[in-house]
């Protein structure tokens, strides 16, 4: 009886799982399109392979549940994570749409593909399963090696070569070829010495015993932030934050709260 | 439950990939998406995998897998290739091969 009823049924444990981590999965996946920030997506996208690793264990896929742990999470998205830190973590999306009306449209022929393939599983009899007790019989990591090196060995050894393709290509597109040779700090300074324009070192960023953070323009005398202080990248990437009018608020803010509490213990020590 | 529900988890998830595909513009994120879809497909093949009780809708997800693997190292290091020439990683800017 139960053998029968596990020809079309599963487990109810698994049936709760697959509710509960389905609709995280899901939920996961629409964070990953809909988040601004690349970063977050990223880290969405995460939590859904870590959830589809559970439910390859749970279908009996012992090996590549492991792997897609280590290869999609482990690997692939810390690649996807350094790429970000390295592109620009702020460098939101611009929301403007180039083509008009082109995110209904997209939205418009999701629901359509959605809808086809819903039916298309909808319309294939697919009422009843074999498990996969007697393929997994002598462990799953056997089996899956007695195909690759057997049925599937000529794939096998392609795949070998498209990966060192893959990491050839991926020297190539990055790595640059120094065309002139690095200038020496000897160099360097006598160039500085030579064009005039600043001798010492450029200021540092930051407001004095206020702001220390590197995207923060020094204040001059007169209150104005000097671009020169912060560095080279964040004033192409437009990051530098302002806070000059903020900075003389507070020092406004600060002179009225020092004179109240000089006014107080000067009359304290009237009364006394 | 029927594992025929892992099939509808796999479409709905794939569906969502496509259509971030579509809708955003940072080429990082419609990687992301693209990624999705693989996984979305690799569990239809485990799913498939169970159904039939053979190993190959494994064997197979696993080649999707080294595949998906080699596509995002060379897809990012185009990515970076991209960023450097143009200070943007939006897929509108890169509109031409040359600077």
């Amino acid at each position: 009886m139960s053998a029968q009823l596990a020809a079309y049924s599963t487990s109810t444990g698994e049936a709760f799982q697959f509710w509960v981590l389905g609709t995280i999965a899901v939920i996961g996946a629409l964070c990953t399109v809909f988040m601004k920030k690349a970063v977050h997506s990223a880290l969405c996208l995460a939590g859904t392979m870590i959830i589809l690793a559970v439910f390859y264990l749970a279908n009996g896929a012992y090996f590549l549940g492991i792997v897609q742990i280590v290869v999609y999470t482990g690997a692939i998205m810390m690649l996807f994570l350094f790429v970000v830190m390295l592109v620009g973590v702020t460098a939101a999306d611009s929301l403007k749409e180039t083509i008009k009306g082109q995110r209904w449209l997209a939205l418009l022929c999701g629901l359509g593909f959605a809808v086809l393939l819903f039916a298309g599983i909808g319309n294939a009899s697919l009422s009843e399963f074999n498990g996969l007790a007697q393929a997994n019989a002598n462990g799953n990591v056997e089996g899956l090696a007695a195909l690759l090196f057997t049925k599937y060995v000529f794939a096998f050894e392609i795949t070998g070569a498209l990966l060192i393709t893959a990491a050839v290509g991926a020297m190539v597109l990055t790595h640059r070829e120094r065309t002139e040779r690095a200038k020496t700090q000897r160099e360097l300074a006598e160039e500085r010495v030579r064009k005039g324009t600043h001798l010492p070192p450029l200021p540092a960023p930051g407001v004095y015993a206020r702001h220390n953070a590197v995207d923060i323009a020094g204040l001059l005398p007169d209150g104005t932030p000097s671009e020169l202080t912060v560095s080279k990248t964040l004033r192409e990437r437009g990051q530098v934050r302002d806070v000059s009018t903020e900075a003389i608020n507070d020092l406004k803010a600060l002179e009225q709260r020092a004179e109240e509490r000089l006014q107080r213990t000067n009359s304290g020590e009237a009364a006394k | 439950m029927n594992p025929v529900n892992y099939l509808y988890l796999a479409a709905l998830l794939f569906t969502i990939g496509a259509t971030g595909v579509l809708i955003r513009r940072n080429a990082i994120v419609v990687f992301m998406c693209i990624e999705l879809m693989l996984n979305a497909c690799n569990l239809s093949l485990v799913a498939f995998s169970r159904m039939h009780g053979n190993l190959d809708g494994q064997i197979i997800a696993f080649f999707t897998m080294v595949v998906a693997a080699a596509e995002v190292v060379v897809g990012l290091a185009i990515i970076v290739s991209l960023f450097r020439s143009r200070h943007s990683a939006s897929v509108d800017d890169a509109s031409l091969m040359k600077l």
